[in-house]
């Protein structure tokens, strides 16, 4: 092998992303060994589509964890642009372009207004998203009165699939809305973070956010984008989940919140900015659908997969806090 | 030579106070040049004027290799290759050493990143001054003389003309400044101005050729580096004479209060004996890394030595923990006070209560609100911190003022024996000689005091005996009076 591969291989096994793969590879062995429908195709797909919402959603969360800052509003913002979005589908008729087109704008205006306030109000962003999730929120719950949606148009109730196939009886998978999404929000990001000189200025900006004001940044712009991509993201995401559930209602998704942030975290993502990777929130992601798809498969009561999920969460960070120190204890006596 | 940027009438007013007044400069392409003043001289804004993020007022002139730029602004001085790295050298800690010095790749609008042309550059700039990086290791990962390093191939990358460094050895050990002198030297043939904005007096004179000196926003003049030397260039920046000499051994020192013997701690030092008495005050300086402040963090119960004995008056001690320190009345003011000394979003009466929180509970076990106002109002007037109300945020105080805070803290402890870790680090010289004095005072109430510095003239002046530790030994023993600056330089950097 080169030099530079095997260096950067090095690197990659110091990372802690290369421990959370070894974590699910051994996780999936033991259920696999387990149970004898984890580690099928079936399983697979079902996981997928169901872990898309709350994937495509981690994708927006780290961008703005990378860019030093965080977001709660998105599951208010979601199912803010889920009503409306199928309420005027319902009401004037729509196709898929033009549902994805009214979504996205929604999320992403919602998202960008978050940065106004956090930008030019200076206020931290937390309180921020905590205010407007509440206001987002309340909004639609006084305006809908809490009233479900359950017919849909039917070309969106019957979704897409691609690559359709058989298995068993009456059951047929393939790609569908859901994951198509997910696979497509997971391309976007990565490439906008790693191959885009906007996504090197959002590492650059939640490393050392006056360092970027210095060297002449646009930081207003670029929070504008991230909370927005955050937005966007949160837009995509409710019209896939309504597409799951065949339906809208406005009040479950606020509360999956945690979710979100627990898959990003887990895949190594700090909360002090400028720090986490695609990979890892694909991998964090993996980690938590497998601990909850493995709970529910190994019979054990659902009740206890919060507990389980925190349990790792708490020994996740533990490790990488614990590496950290003693590779800092090492480097000082060298 | 030729004239790099001349600029002449430079004022400049922020809300009707002075910061600078009809300052002249003249930078030569080539030229090592320092810019020395004390806090509030009007060095930062100089420096802001001429990289364009202020503006002087009308009247001023401003020229650029020939050039008038009557609205100098970021872009335009960017542009003719002024670069200024600042003390918190604004680097991304979270990025490669490749992304960090080739950032300039990544301004502008959206385009796609050449991960390619990004290492190269990298590499070329670093090849240019002959250092040597792994371009893909994070700057995090790196020392902060390696990240200086890193933020001058930053400059460099940017076709700096002029290079403007911001107190850039604040904090680098001797040897590393040592390398950043040797690499100056190397920009000054490649015909790149230098400038220098530095406290340390010694490494001014060392290192520049012309001099220019800043007070009160007015410029004093600039001066040929070798015709002035360390006491004129305190003076022409104070406006006052501080004339030192050697301490005549205390010929009052009482009984010894502490004595350590074969003190050991693997590999960070050994085989360390030593005595202090009260109403001593006593020098401790070696290069950074020589175990001096290892030793002194096992004084103080931090770092719990593997061999030897500590004891306090005759009696041996275990010293497992600080509390233990504490509670036998030894005192420990750490080197970085902003981190570890003080809790600076708090008031000056939180951060000197800290440490007798104890004594000031009345009934309940409940922090007397009186008894603290008294404590307070004692040790602000005591060591005469310059705060109008006390109520007011630590962080709110200049350098001089913080580190009496601390002292104040440890103080009002009743200690024994106070160990300072470079109490002068970033005070002003008039402030240092407040601080000074406070130490011969805690001496003279009785107190063993043991200072540690970097700078030799600060131990010998200040001590009655000096120690000097080199790789983890203690090498040097001696009265002050018995030595000299040369002699301790030698001991130092042999």
């Amino acid at each position: 092998m080169p030099k530079a591969h095997v260096a950067s291989f090095g690197r990659f096994r110091r990372s802690h992303e290369f421990w959370l793969l070894l974590v699910i590879l051994g996780l999936c062995a033991g259920l696999g060994f387990a149970n004898a429908q984890f580690l099928t195709l079936q399983n697979l797909f079902d996981l997928l589509t169901s872990y898309a919402f709350v994937g495509i959603l981690a994708l927006g969360l780290l961008v703005v964890l990378i860019a030093g800052g965080i977001d709660i509003s998105f599951t208010a913002t979601a199912s803010v642009a889920q009503y409306v979005t199928l309420s005027l589908a319902n009401a004037y008729g729509a196709n898929w372009i033009s549902v994805f087109a009214i979504a996205i704008g929604i999320g992403g205006a919602l998202g960008a207004l978050n940065a106004v306030f956090i930008q030019k109000l200076r206020i931290p962003s937390i309180i921020v998203s905590i205010a407007t999730l509440n206001i987002f929120y309340g909004l639609l719950i006084f305006f809908t009165g809490g009233k479900y949606i359950y017919s849909l148009p039917d070309w969106f109730a019957t979704g897409i699939f691609w690559f359709e196939f058989e298995w068993g009886k009456d059951s047929s998978y393939g790609v569908n809305l859901q994951i198509l999404a997910l696979a497509l929000a997971f391309l976007v990001t990565w490439l906008l973070l790693n191959r885009t000189n906007i996504g090197r200025q959002i590492y650059a900006m939640g490393g050392n956010a006056d360092a970027a004001q210095r060297l002449g940044f646009h930081v207003f712009g670029l929070n504008i984008l991230v909370y927005g991509y955050m937005g966007v993201m949160a837009g995509i995401a409710s019209l896939i989940q309504a597409q799951l559930a065949q339906s809208v209602a406005p009040t479950v998704l606020v509360g999956k919140e945690l979710d979100v942030v627990a898959a990003v975290v887990l895949g190594g993502a700090s909360l002090m900015g400028g720090v986490g990777t695609v990979l890892g929130t694909f991998l964090g992601l993996t980690l938590l659908a497998v601990l909850q798809n493995g709970i529910i498969l190994l019979g054990v009561s659902s009740y206890w997969s919060p507990f389980f999920v925190g349990l790792v969460i708490l020994i996740s960070v533990s490790a990488t806090a614990w590496s950290q120190r003693e590779r800092r204890t090492r480097s000082a006596r060298a | 030579m030729s004239t790099f940027l001349e600029m002449s009438g430079i004022s400049k007013r922020f809300g009707g106070v002075h910061a600078l007044r009809n300052v002249d400069l003249t930078l030569e392409a080539g030229e090592v040049h320092c810019l020395v003043g004390e806090n509030g001289s009007g060095k930062s804004t100089l420096i802001k004027i001429i990289s364009g993020v202020e503006a002087a007022e009308p009247g001023g002139r401003i020229a650029i290799c020939g050039k008038e730029y009557p609205n100098l602004n970021p872009v335009y001085s960017t542009h003719c290759g002024i670069q200024v790295i600042y003390q918190d050298l604004s680097l991304f800690p979270n990025l490669t050493v490749a992304e960090n010095i080739a950032m300039a790749h990544h301004l502008g609008g959206l385009h796609s990143v050449d991960w390619v042309s990004i290492r190269a550059t990298a590499k070329a700039t670093m090849a240019k001054i002959g250092v040597e990086f792994d371009p893909d290791a994070k700057v995090a990962e790196l020392s902060i003389a390696g990240r200086q390093l890193v933020a001058i191939c930053r400059a460099l990358a940017a076709d700096a003309k002029l290079l403007i460094m911001d107190e850039p050895t604040a904090s680098l050990t001797r040897h590393e400044v040592n390398t950043l002198i040797k690499l100056v030297s190397e920009l000054k043939r490649a015909g790149i101005c230098v400038v220098f904005v530095s406290h340390r007096l010694d490494e001014v004179l060392e290192i520049a050729e012309r001099v220019t000196v800043l007070r009160d926003g007015a410029k004093v003049g600039t001066f040929a580096a070798d015709t002035i030397n360390g006491r004129k260039l305190s003076q022409l920046m104070t406006g006052k004479s501080f004339e030192y000499q050697v301490q005549a051994p205390e010929l009052a020192a009482g009984p010894i209060v502490l004595e350590v013997k074969g003190l050991g701690r693997e590999g960070e030092y050994e085989d360390v004996s030593l005595q202090l008495r009260a109403g001593e005050v006593v020098g401790l300086t070696g290069l950074l890394g020589s175990g001096r402040t290892e030793l002194a963090l096992s004084l103080f119960g931090m770092k719990p030595p593997d061999r030897g004995t500590i004891a306090l008056d005759g009696r041996p001690v275990a010293l497992r923990t600080n509390a233990d320190a504490i509670d036998r009345g030894i005192a420990y003011v750490s080197e970085d006070r902003l981190a570890l000394g003080l809790i600076l979003n708090q008031s000056v009466t939180a951060n000197v209560t800290l440490t007798v929180l104890e004594r000031l509970a009345g009934a309940f076990g409940l922090i007397a609100a009186r008894a603290r106002r008294t404590h307070v109002a004692r040790w602000v007037a005591e060591l005469g911190i310059k705060v109008s109300n006390p109520a007011n945020a630590v962080k709110t105080l200049s350098g001089g003022n913080q580190q009496r805070v601390v002292l104040a803290k440890w103080m009002a402890t009743n200690p024994r024996v106070l160990i300072l870790d470079s109490p002068t680090v970033g005070v002003d010289i008039s402030a240092k000689d407040g601080i000074y004095e406070i130490i011969r005072r805690l001496a003279r109430d009785g107190v063993a005091v043991l200072m540690i510095s970097d700078e030799i003239p600060e131990v010998l002046y200040h001590s009655h005996r000096v120690l000097v530790m080199r790789e983890g030994r203690l090498t040097t023993d001696v009265a002050a009076a018995a030595t000299s600056e040369d002699a301790l330089r030698q001991a130092v950097n042999a």
